[in-house]
């Protein structure tokens, strides 16, 4: 473990004072959890929250593809299909996807990776998870109740003056959720405004920053457009006062414009993160400095402004002008061309890298192919005259579930992986979590390429029956999901085991040479003993890193 | 950048700005209750941005901020722009055909 600590003088007066004690073991008791100020600990807390989430989702998406199994409606009616279907959506988009990578790894790394010693508002941050968890115990208390049928879009008039479910403490729950997400962005920001170490320049951040900074900065600006939509629906749905029912005088399609303007820029909140994780993986595992560092770090500020200019793609045949969709459409396909740019610099980075297969670098090479698969289908629903036939039907389905669950949870599975052995100090099996990768894979393929062909037949999205020529995808589908179950179950055993009985990870596993890696694993409360004085970029490898991460791997075996 | 400075401001500074705020709101309720024919809508926004302005301005500090936080205020505003003005942009052609009519 210490032939690759010459790069790093702070590992090793680290590793010969192995006694000193680290955020884990510095204090017990389950106040020190529940009242702790430490972003790594508070990562934690949203690790196991946001995890248990994943889990409910998880069980609602089974209940969906079982029902799915057959053409009849033989599991469940249409009315509890539609609350399944709902809760589904719900869950994993604001209580699983938004917060997962910021949140967790975000919390965890920032100030790790700018040389702080927390973020710059501890006490906020602790905050952020309490209210994250009031959020979800009100939509929990929903669920419990009998759930909502809406569908996770919430659209009007459905909403507002017809569906007899839970609307009002669902969307309450995702209002104060909302606030949540504020908190972490803002400290964010500040936090990598004022708080890098010295020698860090802009320049010299990780990726994995630069697309934490550009989510924060669309959180801060769209998270408020989706509070008032809701706090609207509410309004209308409770006192009746005129604002998306053209009887009181209002305008449903207002409705959607107001929801999607948040919403279409929520995607990028779930895939900025995951793109700067995989943007860390890719340098690292080919030890090479990722390709045009600077373009990709800028491609995520372009991702976040151009983000918000294309939510009309969701309202093609809502009625909306022809003019507008036309204008919406050219802005969507534009979004692609800095997607683009990220993907063909991954790749390039590639190109004569010294590439490692550890699982971390499986989920983010699977990350690469299915995000671009998500990303051409989006261009080709953005174009017009496809959208018309494939609208509401299981092609949009595959197409957003390309782009979140095989970009962002594999991203954020990979990222897991890799910064496993900095939250723990402990490896985990090698064989089993790289099993894993390709169960995810599999499964998840499996599971969704058919509803592309699904939906391009014509399979509406949101039925709970369907005509029995569709079985055998269907049938396809379902198969892939149960891979895909074992897939995500797999990580939580040997995540749990490494936790008590895995090896020692040593400082750095990896071999990495940027910053987070540059104080013990699990780091000391505190992050650094000393200040770090930043003398390079996060992605400068020499030839000898190449060669010590050879001698690495041998001892990760 | 100067690490901003600390001003106090005085509490009759607040009562003022209050008082502008109060005024504006009564100009409001006569201006909605006169009519200026196209003029309505100019005059009801110039009373509101007023208003939002002092609150900025004043309630807000600022006057006395960095630069840094008068660009994050501005950034603000602009969404909120950006977002009424697309709307407009559906909204304002609605009506308008654009493709060709069958059979001409
Ligand atoms: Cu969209």
């Amino acid at each position: 473990m210490d032939t690759i600590a010459a790069r790093a003088p702070v590992t090793t007066t680290a590793e010969t004072s192995f006694e000193r004690p680290n955020y884990l073991n510095s204090s017990y008791g389950w106040k020190s959890w529940l009242l702790t100020l430490d972003h790594k600990r508070i990562a934690i807390l949203y690790l196991i929250s946001v995890t248990a989430f994943f889990a409910l989702g998880g069980i609602f998406a089974g209940l969906v593809r079982l029902e799915l199994l057959t053409p009849e409606g033989d599991l469940m009616g249409p009315d509890t299909y539609n609350r399944v279907f709902t809760m589904h959506g719900v869950i994993m988009v604001f209580f699983f996807l938004i917060p997962a990578i910021p949140a967790v790894l975000g919390n965890f790394l920032v100030p790790l990776m700018v040389g702080a010693k927390d973020l710059a508002m501890p006490r906020l941050n602790l905050a952020s998870w309490y209210v994250y968890n009031l959020g979800g115990l009100f939509t929990l208390w929903a669920v419990v109740h009998g759930g909502v049928d809406t569908g996770w879009t919430f659209y009007t008039p459905f909403s507002t003056t017809y569906s007899n479910t839970y609307v009002i403490p669902t969307a309450l729950g995702i209002f104060i959720t909302g606030f949540s997400t504020i908190f972490t962005a803002l400290n964010f920001i500040i936090t990598i405004h004022r708080m890098r170490a010295p020698g860090l320049s802009w320049f010299r951040l990780p990726l994995f920053i630069w697309s934490t900074y550009a989510t924060s900065l669309i959180i801060m600006l769209g998270t408020p457009v989706i509070a008032i939509t809701i706090l609207l629906v509410g309004i209308e749905r409770g006192f009746h006062i005129g604002i998306f029912d053209p009887r009181l005088g209002g305008d449903p399609v207002l409705f959607e414009h107001m929801f999607w303007f948040y919403s279409h820029p929520a995607v990028y909140i779930m895939i900025l993160p995951a793109m700067g994780v995989v943007s860390e993986l890719v340098g690292h595992f080919a030890r090479k400095k990722v390709f045009g560092y600077r373009i990709v770090a800028f491609a995520s500020v372009a991702i976040a402004v151009l983000g918000f200019l294309v939510w009309g793609h969701h309202l093609f045949v809502a009625g909306e002008s022809v003019y507008s969709a036309t204008v919406f459409s050219v802005l969507s396909m534009l979004v692609a061309v800095p997607s683009a740019v990220k993907v063909f610099n991954w790749t390039a980075t590639l190109y004569e890298g010294s590439i490692s297969y550890q699982t971390p670098m499986l989920y983010a090479l699977g990350f690469i192919g299915l995000f671009t698969i998500g990303g051409l289908t989006g261009v080709m629903v953005a174009t017009l005259g496809i959208d018309v036939h494939v609208h509401d039907t299981y092609f949009v389905v595959a197409h957003f579930h390309y782009v979140m669950v095989g970009g962002t949870i594999m991203a954020y599975l990979g990222g897991l992986h890799y910064w496993w052995p900095k939250m723990t100090g402990r490896l985990y099996s090698t064989f089993l979590s790289r099993l894993s990768a390709l169960l995810v894979f599999v499964g998840f393929n499996l599971t969704f390429f058919p509803q592309f062909i699904l939906g391009y037949l014509g399979m509406p999205r949101r039925y709970w029956s369907y005509p029995p020529e569709f079985q055998v995808l269907n049938v396809l589908s379902t198969a892939g999901a149960t891979v895909l179950g074992v897939g995500y179950l797999l990580p939580i055993c040997y995540f749990g085991w490494s936790l008590r009985y895995g090896a020692k990870s040593g400082n750095n596993p990896w071999g990495a040479v940027s910053l987070e890696w540059d104080t013990p694993s699990p780091p000391p409360t505190e992050n650094f003993y000393t200040t770090p004085v930043v003398t390079h970029g996060p992605y400068e490898y020499l030839a000898e890193d190449v060669h010590n991460r050879l001698t690495q791997e041998a001892n990760f075996e | 950048m100067a690490e901003p400075q600390h001003h106090v401001t005085p509490v009759s500074t607040y009562v003022y700005v209050f008082l502008a705020l109060l005024v504006c709101t009564v100009l409001t309720y006569f201006a909605a209750k006169a009519d200026f024919g196209l003029l309505n809508n100019f005059i009801a926004m110039a009373i509101a941005i007023t208003k939002a302005l002092l609150v900025l301005y004043f309630f807000m500090e600022l006057r006395h901020s960095t630069r840094m936080t008068v660009l994050t205020a501005a950034a603000g505003f602009f969404w909120l722009f950006l977002m009424i003005g697309l709307f407009l942009m559906d909204y304002g052609t609605r009506m308008a055909v654009v493709l060709p009519v069958p059979g001409k």
